[in-house]
This record gives C-alpha cells, structure tokens and sequence, in this order.
C-alpha cells in the first residue's frame, strides 16, 4: 500500500534548520508477510531500482527485497562513475538509457544524487589505443552520443595537471573524450531509491539471508534446475512463498544461483580502489587510462578517488594488497606527476562478478521464476538504473525487455557473446 | 600477497604466476554435445570454499600445475604437478 510521501524542499530544509525538528525516516522496517508476487535478492542499486521501476511502471507493489546485511552495502563501493561510451553498439544503448535516467534522478526520486556532469577523458598512450578510441568515438558518433578524440593540447586544457610531454614512458598521445560523462553520489542513488520503492509501498527486508530457493519439477536436485520452477525462498528469518525470484546480488551471485541450479559464466575477483586525503579541486574531469588501469576523480570534498582493473586471481577476500598500492601510485604519478606527496587515506575492494564477454547476465533462466541481473562485473553502477527499468519490464510483460535481449543467458550456449571491450576491466 | 607453491621453482608471490581458474574437465570435443562443450568452456562452480585450480608458472619454470585453494582465505594446500 502506497503512503504519502514526504517531499524534500527548500522550504523544508530552511524550516528543519530553524526548528532543529527531526527528518522522518528514510523508509520503513516493515513486518514481513508469508508471500510475496516478487521477491528480489539483494538490496544494493540494482535490486532497489527493480523494486521501484516494477511499482512505478507496472504497479506491481506486493514486492520484497531481501539484502543479508544493510541497504546498499556493496553499492557504496565502486568509483561512482558514469558513462556511456562504450564500444558495442549493445553496450552503447544500454548505458545510454542509464545515463538517462541518472539525468532526471534528482528530480524523479526527490533526492538530490549530486549528477556532476564533468565529462570524461580515456586516454591513448599507444597507437593502437588511439585507434581503439577513434573506433570507439565513431560507435558513440553513430548512435548519437557525444563523444570524440581529442589531441594532447586539448587534453592539456580540459586537465592541466595531466602531464602530457611526449617524452614520458606512455605518453599521452590522445584522448576519448566524453563530455556527458561524470560522478554521481553512489549513496544517494542507493537511499533515493530505497524511499521511492518504500513510499510505493515495497518492503525491504534487511538483514534477511537468503539460505535457499526452493523449486520443484527442476533436473536436479530438489526439484532446482532446468524445468523447473521456483515456489518461494527460505532466510534465516523463516520462509517465504514467491513465484518470482530474482537474483540481484554481486559477489554472491554463483552461490546465489547455485541455489537454483542454475550454474553462471562467472568468477568473482576483487576490484581495489582508494582515496587520498582532500585537497584543493585541480581535477575537473574524471581521467581514465586503460593502459596503466587506473581512473582518477575528485570528490566534492577534494579527494582523489582511484579505482583499478580487477585483480588478476579470483578470490571472494577482499583484503587490500601492497602490490595495488605501489602500481597504482606509480601509474597515478605517471600521469600527474604533481601530487607525489599526496598521501593515501583509505584503500578497499569491492567483489566483482567478471563474465567471459565482459557484460552482463539479465532476464529469465532454464529455471521458471528464477530471473537474474548478475555478473556486473566493473560497469553495475552506472547501469544500475537501466537494470532496474528493463528488467522490471522483463518480470511485468514476461517478455525480454529489448535492450538486455543481447544479455540473456542464453548466449553462452548459443556462442552470441556480446564482447565489450569498453569495459574498465579491459586494458587497452 | 599470495604465495603460490610452485611444485618446481618453490614458493612464489602469486604475481610472478598467471591464475588460469578451475580445473574444469574437457569433454571430447568429437562426441560433446554443445551444452556440454559451454558447459566447459564458460560455466565456472565459483564458490566460497575451496577449489582446485591451475596456475602456470610464467616467469619460473613455465610449467602448469594445480592446487587447492580457499576462495574465502586464500590459504593453499596441496600442489602436485599435472
């Protein structure tokens, strides 16, 4: 059952300031029922905006999200950027749509995101990068996204600490630039979904562990895999009867889905990312390079965030390493030689579920009811909305939502993989 | 760090080696089916426990061998040559 929301304002900020009144609560902790129409796996970005989109645009309410911990837990760990140039013209859609709706978010949820829209620079240190780039530049081009090469002198202009003379060991030849590209606050998303799907009247059910889905009339064991169908889930907080179940989680999502019998083209590998102490903003746009895999953003409080490529050994620990730290500072200093004696704050890795293809696994399985959004490797978040919207579209309709045909699971069978070669796991 | 126990070069931090996953059993390419043959090529058990898997020795010996390793601590045991 919808409530009534209630909307931030000005207005209101101005009077809470005055009055010192408390805020309400963000969402409820509702009780939980026996049944639900859908019950979604996974309460971080991708599980909440399926809540909401199913809600919103198909009115289908009587839906709960189950996470094992806390509401986004794992959504707060990647670099928070955003961006829609990739190479395959599957890939390009898609994220496009995503940055869509990451654009009228504000707006939509109520909840200020804080979109930077800075632009985003992956830049060239060989010729067979630059050629990349020019490939890639011309897909975006075809499919209406702004997006071009650009020489060393306007690189030098869009980010004057970059260190662009030519006799460096890979020196900057050129760059992919992508002016719509840029940070969104990955929190928020988080929280601006979670009281739009509560106010919709969708129930989030934390810390409820999902130890098994049940199935029956499946091949295997139990009545799970192929032919078969889900009747509900069991949690560590009792049972719960669905004809839905959806798999929205990263990290986990093989053992997840092994529940269901349902095996996945996944290895899990920890992605390590780190943050410098603030300083004063010199940085005004989000640089990339794929051949040292590092990509650099400064926060709005002055921080310099860096992520990385994933670490070469699958593992679920994700403990950092001195090794990351040492290549990542050497390549860091590569390209902005003048922050050497910035100091780290803080380092963490997040879980990343990496497919063969480098793209997603979305929408229906040999399994009936058993749907999944997994495998999301080092591009979830900023497809998080999209997710969200086509498979909300894929669970009402019962059809596959046309953006995520090209990632169904289907394709590992049928030899169709997408490879997205501008993925940030990728080096160039 | 990890430290890999190459069965030949000796212990060995994980960067010095390539990690080439689970050791997953090849089916006869003349006699698989296809869901057997994706089957093998891309589906991966990835689960939080141990696992057996091959590691080649790049900048050692050259050689690949298997182990048993601990997905959630990472702790090895067991290394024999293949």
């Amino acid at each position: 059952m919808a409530r009534h929301a209630y909307k931030y304002s000005a207005g209101k900020l101005l009077k809470h300031g005055l009055t010192h009144g408390d805020w309400p609560r963000m969402w409820r902790r509702p009780e939980r029922r026996d049944s639900y129409d859908v019950v979604i796996i996974g309460g971080g970005l991708h599980g909440l905006a399926t809540a909401y989109y199913l809600a919103k645009d198909h009115g289908i309410t009587n839906v709960a999200v189950l996470d094992k911990g806390y509401l986004g837990g794992g959504s707060g760990r990647n670099t928070a950027i955003v961006r829609s140039n990739y190479l395959t013209p599957d890939g390009v859609a898609f994220y496009d749509r995503s940055l869509d709706l990451y654009n009228t978010m504000s707006a939509d949820l109520n909840l200020n995101i804080m979109f930077s829209r800075r632009g985003h620079l992956t830049l060239a240190h060989t010729d067979s990068a630059l050629r990349t780039m020019n490939w890639r530049a011309e897909v975006n081009k075809l499919q209406g996204i702004d997006s071009s090469v650009i020489g060393p002198d306007e690189v030098k202009r869009l980010a004057p600490s970059l260190d662009v003379s030519p006799d460096t060991r890979y020196p900057i030849l050129g760059a992919l630039h992508h002016p719509p590209g840029g940070v969104v606050r990955h929190d928020a998303v988080v929280w601006g979904y979670a009281r739009a799907a509560d106010h919709l009247g969708v129930h989030m059910l934390q810390e409820t562990e999902v130890i098994d889905i049940v199935c029956e009339g499946g091949n295997g064991r139990d009545g799970k895999g192929p032919g078969g169908k889900v009747t509900g889930v069991r949690t560590n907080r009792g049972d719960i009867s669905t004809p839905v179940v959806v798999n929205c989680t990263a990290g986990w999502a093989s053992l997840i889905s092994n529940m269901a019998g349902v095996p996945l083209a996944i290895t899990t590998h920890p992605l390590q990312a780190a943050v410098t102490e603030p300083c004063k903003v010199f940085l005004p746009t989000v640089v990339v390079s794929g051949s040292l895999h590092v990509y650099v953003s400064q926060t709005d409080r002055g921080e310099l965030v860096f992520g990385a490529s994933i670490d070469p050994v699958g593992t679920y620990r994700v403990n950092g390493t001195l090794e990351f730290t040492e290549e990542l500072a050497g390549h860091v200093l590569e390209l902005m030689p003048g922050i050497s004696k910035m100091r780290l704050l803080r380092q963490w890795s997040g879980l990343c579920d990496m497919t063969p293809d480098y793209s997603p696994i979305m929408g229906f399985t040999p399994v009936e009811g058993y749907l999944v959004d997994v495998g999301w490797g080092t591009y979830g978040f900023k497809a998080g909305p999209v997710a969200g919207e086509t498979l909300a579209e894929t669970i009402a309709t019962g059809r596959t939502a046309d953006l995520i045909a090209p990632f169904t699971i289907d394709r590992f069978t049928e030899g169709d993989l997408v490879g997205e070669k501008g993925a940030a796991a990728v080096g160039h | 760090m990890i430290v890999v126990p190459c069965p030949y070069c000796g212990p060995r931090n994980s960067v010095d080696l390539r990690n080439c996953g689970e050791v997953v059993p090849r089916p006869d390419p003349s006699t698989a089916s296809l869901s057997e043959w994706s089957t093998y090529l891309y589906l991966r058990e990835n689960p939080a426990g141990w696992i057996t898997e091959t590691w080649y020795c790049r900048s050692g010996c050259r050689r690949y061998f298997t182990i048993e390793r601990n997905t959630v601590t990472n702790e090895i045991r067991d290394s024999e040559a293949s």
